[in-house]
């Protein structure tokens, strides 16, 4: 287990491409049987966004490997929808710049894919229609699309539920829909803003158990965000805290657990390890 | 079976309301508390109608062509003027005061000078349906154009969409429930539109009839001629709810699944 302090640290994504193993790298992909030298995909150097006069978000540097699940763990109002909007392109940051595989996207819209906390299917479309809309977006011809979203319903449990209407699935099949989506968008990197945080307890357990074998084979690189510790823990291979007024990254934890982390995990010694360590980072005198 | 009762119940109740008007009424000008040939009984408004069927079949034919008329280039401009309006806020500025000032003016004040302006055939008449039906059309899919979610309008924008796309997969969409809320409204007021610009001047139509039967002092043609544009009046409305229902399955679906 390590925990690492920012202002005791090297830019992150600097240390990796030193060649310096970063405290991560050992973590998820490890525990997925995968311990391959990972490529760094996604980038943020000295992300400042000021709204006004007032930043919202200082220096706010990150690293996302390829295959990587990491989340952003803060209370609201840090900034972590704000970083997640200058990540996708949504806004261009005051200060600061974002690579997506070596490429500068820095303001730029339609290289990441996004998902909120609401699953955002558009009433009107049935579950095919708009799983393939960020192909249509892009030009692909209806059919081609349909093609490939029919290949990946039953993966995501949605066999039998393209023709339905959204209103006609319950909310853990909406968000499956909508992972779907982003999937769909960019098989890079997905950018997941709360997305399980409007299910029920038990809709929501059984979403992390699904999300971590999706995950495992369709290594989608994704950062979540998420005010649930438990999630966090169970789902990421690192956490990053954001805290303070302006937002910063003030700690990262990379997640090595042993065992693979299905619900039962939670109840486990080394589960409850890695949460006290979160909670003393959340803390103001613990960073 | 619960949903099945209530259906006919909310049917019956003012089916029955009705026939007991009706009866009432009958019974009024059977006793001759007021004189026949002021209030004519129901059932010599029914005699009324089928004596001039034919009559009022071509009359009405006429001012349901101008209705029509009248309401696709109603929803036309509207809908011109609604993306216009939602796509560049300075037209919206300009634009929406006046089209709220064109609705404190009359219909009936309007409806002489557009027919010395536009003379006895149909131009007035349209002229006068596409004014009053244009509001509420207008507005209408403004507010549906204005209530896309600004969450969803966001991740269109990640997804790289442009405002064509976002118009059209999501805006257009999304307003259709409002514009038929309009249309519905439009839809009664094109007939009365046509009827009005009718009375004042032309050569056919419900409303050319209605001032015909007025002069001779007709009444029960009168009342005939009053239920009848009522009754096209209501079943227009039926027909953009059938219209509405087959337009947008997923409402129906909505409304299953609860």
């Amino acid at each position: 287990m390590n925990t690492s302090n920012k202002q005791q640290r090297e830019p992150m994504a600097e240390k990796t491409e030193n060649g310096r193993k970063p405290m991560a790298e050992k973590t998820g992909r490890q525990q997925r049987g995968q311990g391959m030298e990972q490529q760094i995909i996604l980038k943020a150097e000295h992300v400042t966004h000021r709204y006004e006069r007032d930043n919202i978000i200082e220096d706010v540097s990150l690293y996302l490997k390829q295959g990587e699940i990491i989340s952003l763990l803060g209370v609201s109002g840090v900034g972590k929808t704000t970083l997640f909007h200058a990540l996708s392109g949504l806004l261009r940051p005051t200060e600061g710049r974002i690579w997506l595989g070596g490429r500068e996207i820095t303001g730029q819209a339609g290289n990441i894919s996004y998902m909120l906390q609401k699953d955002m299917l558009l009433p009107y479309f049935t579950i095919l229609d708009n799983i393939i809309m960020p192909k249509r977006l892009k030009g692909i011809p209806k059919k081609e699309a349909y093609r490939e979203a029919e290949e990946l319903l039953e993966e995501f449990g949605l066999a039998g539920s393209g023709r339905k209407y959204p209103a006609q699935l319950s909310g853990g099949m909406r968000q499956r829909a909508a992972l779907l989506r982003t999937y769909l968008f960019s098989k890079e990197v997905a950018l997941l803003d709360e997305p399980f945080s409007a299910l029920d307890a038990i809709t929501k357990g059984e979403m992390h158990d699904w999300y971590r074998k999706v995950m495992d084979r369709i290594r989608l690189s994704t950062i979540f965000i998420t005010h649930d510790i438990d999630e966090a823990i169970l789902l990421s291979d690192r956490i990053y805290i954001m805290a303070g007024k302006p937002g910063r990254i003030t700690a990262e934890l990379a997640i090595e657990a042993l065992a693979y982390r299905t619900q039962a995990y939670a109840l486990t010694g080394e589960f409850l390890e890695y949460k006290r360590q979160v909670l003393e980072l959340l803390k103001p005198s613990g960073r | 079976m619960k949903r099945r009762l209530q259906s006919i119940t909310s049917k019956a109740v003012p089916a029955a309301v009705v026939l007991a008007l009706l009866l009432v009424w009958q019974l009024v000008s059977v006793a001759g508390l007021v004189p026949r040939f002021m209030l004519p009984s129901p059932w010599d408004v029914v005699l009324a109608f089928a004596s001039d069927f034919s009559l009022l079949a071509e009359h009405a034919r006429v001012t349901l062509l101008e209705a029509f008329l009248g309401l696709a280039c109603g929803i036309l401009l509207a809908f011109g003027a609604a993306v216009l309006m939602d796509r560049f806020p300075l037209v919206y500025k300009g634009m929406y005061p006046v089209i709220v000032l064109t609705q404190t003016v009359p219909t009936i004040a309007i409806a002489p000078l557009l027919v010395l302006w536009m003379g006895y055939e149909m131009a007035p008449k349209i002229t006068l349906i596409v004014l009053t039906t244009f509001f509420p059309i207008t507005v209408g899919l403004l507010d549906g154009f204005r209530s896309a979610d600004k969450d969803a309008m966001d991740l269109f924008q990640a997804m790289g969409a442009s405002k064509f796309q976002i118009f059209r997969y999501m805006k257009l969409p999304g307003s259709l429930s409002h514009f038929f809320a309009g249309l519905r409204v439009s839809a009664a007021y094109s007939i009365v539109g046509a009827v009005i610009a009718e009375w004042l001047g032309g050569y056919h139509g419900l409303g050319v009839y209605m001032v015909r039967v007025k002069k001779s002092y007709a009444f029960d043609k009168m009342f005939a001629v009053i239920f009848l544009i009522s009754l096209i009046s209501l079943l227009l409305m039926k027909l953009v709810d059938l219209l509405q229902r087959a337009v947008m399955p997923w409402e129906r679906v909505k409304e299953e699944s609860q």
